[in-house]
């Protein structure tokens, strides 16, 4: 396969960036994208220019680190990560653009990395359970309702990727917001700091400068992990039912 | 990369965090939705001749009364609507401006995926809804103009200065135009209220909130429209 890539190219955040154009060759259809774009690094540092600087990390879908924005979505157009797609969604001679995400909670730190770590702070404000670490305590001292289980399992799969904030047209990042909350509060071992987890979860997503949901839905189409759009629901039920002295 | 731990930040506390305004705006929409579903009704009545719509409209001035005074029940529900309106649109204008902040540049290419046209139309569709709810409030409530050609004003004649508002074309496609508006308003905002105020937590509750935003947002506007176009065409007079 033949393609044109442009790529947004910026040395960082006081740069003001712009797209290059690329032609690569050879490419085939069951390339990864990121292989794809590791080929087209090998041919620049042949010519001795400067390689396109991209996360990834495990490339098999878990870590969330490989996040693209590919012809206007993010991750590209099939249900999963960057790194787990295909040249084969491709047709041959198409021009593909490649952007990061873009937010301002998400700064650029060159070319398409940008800086995720605003996530991080959201969880380490609320997105835990305190327990005591040691033995693993008796699977069934706890009974879990199957159906609860179920959910918090699902919404677990949630990877922190960042592709909802990327593709929301508000740059919100309620759904990746809603994962955790659910995910937590499914489980018994979520419910003593269920309030103030709402509530700092969300004060700190506010503060990184993420935007308000308007219930449009990109989110998640975008989410690799099929995180439903139920679960920003959940949020803005367990925001306004947090107790008082929450937060 | 090892994270930092957690800087203390600037906390929005509870009021004035996005959900908080998400739920605002929710809440005065239910009031908008219930106020228009009563206001439509009203308008049906033109259907059935001046007298009984005259006796409606001065049925709601008198409604409460001897316990109220009169126009009591009116003056509570307008100085509802009046703050709940100066509310939503309050809680509209927060949200967009954080949403432009949130995003200072845009992507070069961006697929809209799942995004309903009501629901890309919310905030300018919802700028001109407001821009005519002005222009109505102005029309037959505040000043009572009347736009035809037909001489005096119908001031004490609800029936006569509506009839004879609609005989102009122009102002019935304005109305149609603002009640297209209002449709693609309310086939978003139903289930948008439904999911910020937490009733959309499983796919279920999601498909019906999303069937009754159309199903009220066809209701309302259908049902608006039809006075005017019986009037414009000489059914109504
Ligand atoms: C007067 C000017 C108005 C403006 C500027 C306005 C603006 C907006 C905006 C920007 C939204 C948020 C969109 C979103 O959630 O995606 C919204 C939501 C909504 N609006 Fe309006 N609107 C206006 C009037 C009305 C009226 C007259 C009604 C009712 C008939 C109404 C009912 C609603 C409802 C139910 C929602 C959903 C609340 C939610 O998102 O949770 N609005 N409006
Ligand atoms: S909710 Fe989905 S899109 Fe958002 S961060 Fe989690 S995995 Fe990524
Ligand atoms: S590199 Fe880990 S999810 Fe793609």
């Amino acid at each position: 396969m033949n393609l044109t890539l442009k790529i947004w190219r910026q040395n960082d955040a006081a740069d003001a960036g712009r797209l290059v154009d690329y032609p690569v060759e050879g490419i085939t259809e069951d390339m990864s994208f990121l292989e794809m774009l590791d080929v087209l690094n090998e041919q620049l540092q042949a010519r001795g220019e400067e390689p396109v600087a991209f996360d990834s990390d495990c490339r098999e879908g878990i870590c969330g680190m490989c996040s693209l924005m590919i012809n206007g979505e993010a991750h590209g157009p099939e249900v999963t990560t960057t790194c787990q797609l295909h040249m084969r969604s491709f047709k041959d001679g198409e021009t593909i653009t490649i952007e990061p995400w873009r937010a301002s909670a998400f700064p650029i730190i060159r070319d398409l990395v940008v800086d995720r770590s605003a996530f991080d702070r959201i969880i380490q404000a609320g997105g835990y359970i305190s327990v005591n670490t040691g033995a693993a305590p008796e699977a069934n001292n706890i009974q879990v309702p199957k159906v609860a289980a179920d959910r918090a399992f699902d919404t677990a799969t949630c990877i922190g990727c960042g592709a909802c904030a990327a593709a929301c047209p508000n740059a919100s990042a309620m759904l990746f917001l809603g994962a955790k909350v659910t995910h937590l509060g499914e489980l018994p071992q979520g419910q003593a700091e269920r309030s103030p987890r709402v509530v700092n979860m969300l004060n700190q997503h506010d503060a990184e400068g993420f935007g308000g949901c308007t219930n449009i839905g990109e989110c998640a189409t975008a989410c690799p992990k099929e995180i439903p759009l139920d679960v920003i629901s959940q949020l803005n039920k367990d925001f306004r039912t947090a107790k008082k002295y929450a937060g | 990369m090892a994270t930092q731990t957690l800087p203390a930040t600037r906390r929005t506390g509870k009021a004035g965090s996005t959900i908080f305004l998400k739920t605002l705006m929710a809440v005065t929409g239910i009031i908008f939705i219930l106020f228009v579903l009563a206001h439509m009704y009203g308008n049906l009545k033109l259907f059935s001749g001046e007298r009984s719509f005259n006796t409606y409209a001065e049925h709601l001035r008198t409604i409460g009364e001897p316990m109220l005074p009169r126009r009591g029940l009116l003056t509570i529900l307008e100085v509802v609507l009046g703050l709940s309106l100066i509310l939503h649109v309050y809680s509209a204008v927060a949200l967009w401006r954080r949403a432009n902040e949130a995003r200072p540049q845009k992507y070069a290419v961006k697929k809209a995926v799942s995004q309903s046209l009501s629901s890309k139309t919310m905030r300018w569709g919802g700028l001109f809804l407001l821009l005519f709810v002005i222009w109505h409030l102005l029309q037959f409530t505040i000043v009572k103009f009347n736009v035809g050609s037909g001489g005096g004003a119908f001031q004490h004649n609800p029936f006569q200065l509506t009839v004879h508002a609609f005989q102009v074309w122009w102002l019935t496609l304005l109305y149609i135009l603002a009640m297209i508006a209002l449709g693609f308003h309310l086939h978003h905002g139903v289930w948008s209220a439904a999911q910020t105020l937490g009733w959309t937590t499983t796919p279920r509750a999601r498909r019906i909130a999303k069937t009754a935003g159309l199903v009220i947002a066809l209701v309302v506007a259908i049902g608006f429209i039809l006075p005017p176009l019986f009037i414009l065409f000489g059914v109504i007079k």
